[in-house]
């Protein structure tokens, strides 16, 4: 179920991309749909009351595997939360350069690219 | 044997150190920048026909990260360093005069080159999304890099399309994550072998088919090429046409079909229509453009649709034309974005009726733009004749005959429109051409003659590769994908 409504997050920065006209509006649209995929790959690997994936010593290694969270998807996210601040970074200079071109915001009046 | 993780390895690193070390000294830039391509394409020649997988830190698979060096990788690291080192060489000059910070330059140059190698040695699906990504951000911010209006206008396209790609992509290595508790390519491949296909898998098999399908411009994503491409400094142009949309579209595409999921009737028929789509409506609205580099951008995305076609075709032959015609491609388009990129450096222009005559003044332009044009309208004995004779046959032996008469129409619509490039800018004059501006004109300086004279000769020369056919020198590459999903599984986990 939760992961339906992840998807539904996902859909909502969609809409957010493809029917606002404001381009800061875009963006965070844009950034909605990262925090979706995000979130979508934390639940991934969570599992209800479970321990941290550190190994120590003595540890029963089959006890330890039936509790012990997914690390992979948590090493992922990390990758893909620095990713998205990349994105993000380059996206708001980009905005703030159209908006000393331009004085606006509104990319409906950004057209000096046709055909 | 070569080392695969320094494929990756140089262009980081020497993107990170030039900012370091050039801030004072104008010609370092140049030089390691230079160096550094050419470095990698000689490593990249060292590969031929050679099959490696590397283990980062010699962990095994499933667990660790694997580089995978195959024939198709191998096609693709000899394109992406080539015309990486024709482009470099192109820009001494070009950025010199028309943009000012060079060291940015190089950096984001070489981050998008690393990228881009470590897109198609990748044997893991979420690194593989972390190259692509490191390769888009230093494309789309060359895309703006004039910082004029109309740039920022299309780099901010490219960037909010570029980055829903990536997020659909994303969201497939999740869900195929989620599914099979796996990353690698190889492992995912086998598990979902074992396990019935249900709606899950193919959920993620259209995201992320339809996510690199964006970035390979196929006709109904095509939207930010058009922008995107012209608005770029010509060397740029010539990466992002010759090389990015292959590397992150085509290749990844290729791999994905072929060795995961797997191939079937239904695919090859969405390939091949959509194909034939773009092959059309990327000539037609071509040859309704008077810019040069606009018209440049959308014979792109009719060319990637003939690469499709053959892919989708799926026979051996097929495959080769594709396989081929993508290599072609990436010569004779960078070739043509480099010719542009000339023409704009002495002219200052890039609308077609404002040039006229320029054979009298650049003849080595002109005589390069003639080969890339006859070479990409399919005129024997030129490459790209060869390998749209290859995708034509196999559509025939396939007996879907009315594929290749739209082949056939795309060919002659392109030559149509290349016939109006000549025209308009070097054999006649177009209606606002000035003859005071004409006089000054003269050939541009040697640095950008020499990649000119290099891919014209390529292009002449390259018809030959075919000799052999499907037992020929891309053989490797063709076993690659005609060897099924099985095949990869062997070699990559090493059963």
């Amino acid at each position: 179920m939760i992961y339906y409504l992840c998807f539904v997050l996902f859909l909502i920065g969609l809409y957010g991309v493809t029917c606002k006209k404001n381009v800061v509006k875009i963006i965070l649209g844009l950034w909605i749909m990262e925090y979706s995929v995000n979130l979508f790959l934390i639940l991934l690997g969570y599992r209800k009351n479970g321990i941290a994936p550190i190994l120590k010593k003595g540890d029963d290694i089959v006890e330890f595997a039936q509790k012990a969270v997914d690390p992979l998807p948590q090493a992922m996210v990390l990758t893909s939360i620095v990713i998205g601040l990349g994105v993000l970074a380059l996206m708001v200079t980009v905005a703030i350069r159209l908006y000393q071109r331009y004085g606006t915001f509104d990319i409906t009046e950004m057209k000096k690219l046709k055909g | 044997m070569i080392n695969l993780p320094l494929f990756v390895i140089i262009p980081f690193g020497v993107a990170f150190f030039i900012p370091m070390v050039s801030r004072k000294i104008k010609w370092v830039p140049d030089v390691l920048g230079n160096l550094t391509t050419f470095i990698l394409l000689l490593l990249s020649l060292m590969t031929l026909n050679q099959e490696h997988v590397y283990h980062i830190g010699g962990w095994k698979p499933p667990f660790g990260i694997v580089l995978v060096l195959d024939g198709l990788s191998c096609l693709l690291l000899i394109i992406i360093n080539l015309i990486s080192f024709m482009a470099t060489l192109f820009s001494i000059e070009y950025i010199e005069k028309r943009f000012t910070s060079k060291l940015r330059y190089y950096s984001l140059f070489l981050l998008m080159v690393g990228g881009m190698n470590g897109t198609v040695l990748s044997g893991d699906l979420f690194n593989l999304f972390v190259f692509m990504e490191i390769a888009s951000i230093a494309s789309y911010a060359l895309v703006g890099f004039g910082c004029e209006a109309s740039e920022l206008e299309a780099s901010f396209k490219y960037l909010v399309m570029g980055n829903v790609a990536s997020l659909f992509v994303l969201y497939g290595v999740a869900l195929l994550y989620g599914k099979t508790g796996s990353l690698n390519i190889a492992d995912v491949a086998r598990i979902l072998k074992e396990i019935p296909s249900d709606n899950l898998v193919n959920f993620a098999f259209v995201l992320l088919i339809g996510g690199f399908m964006v970035k390979s411009a196929l006709v109904p994503f095509h939207a930010w090429l058009p922008d995107a491409h012209p608005s770029a400094p010509a060397p740029i142009s010539a990466m992002l046409s010759g090389v990015v949309i292959k590397a992150l579209g085509v290749y990844v595409i290729c791999r994905l079909i072929f060795n995961l999921f797997g191939f079937n009737h239904l695919i090859s028929q969405t390939l091949i229509y959509l194909g034939v789509i773009s092959m059309i409506v990327g000539v037609c609205l071509a040859l309704l453009q008077s810019d040069l580099k606009r018209l440049l951008a959308y014979h792109s995305i009719s060319q990637i649709g003939y690469v499709f076609v053959g892919i989708g075709i799926g026979t051996p032959l097929g495959i080769l034309g594709g396989l081929f015609h993508l290599f072609n491609h990436s010569l004779f388009k960078s070739l043509l974005f480099l010719d542009s990129g000339s023409i704009e450096y002495q002219t200052g222009t890039r609308d077609l009726n404002k040039m006229g005559l320029l054979y009298k003044k650049m003849p080595i332009t002109s005589f390069s733009t003639l080969f890339a044009s006859l070479s990409i309208s399919g005129i024997p004995p030129f490459n790209g004749f060869w390998s749209k004779l290859i995708i034509i046959l196999a559509a025939i032996k396939s007996g879907k005959s009315i594929i290749a008469l739209w082949a056939v129409i795309g060919s002659i619509l392109t030559l149509s429109s290349f016939t109006k490039v000549l025209r308009y800018s070097i054999y006649g004059k177009g209606e606002k051409w000035e003859k005071e501006k004409w006089e000054k004109l003269k050939e541009v300086p040697d640095t950008m003659v020499v990649p000119l004279i290099i891919l014209s000769l390529l292009c002449l020369f390259t018809g030959l590769l075919i000799i052999g056919g499907t037992e020929g020198i891309f053989a490797s590459t063709i076993d690659v994908l005609e060897g099924s999903v099985l095949k990869y599984i062997n070699k990559v986990l090493g059963s």
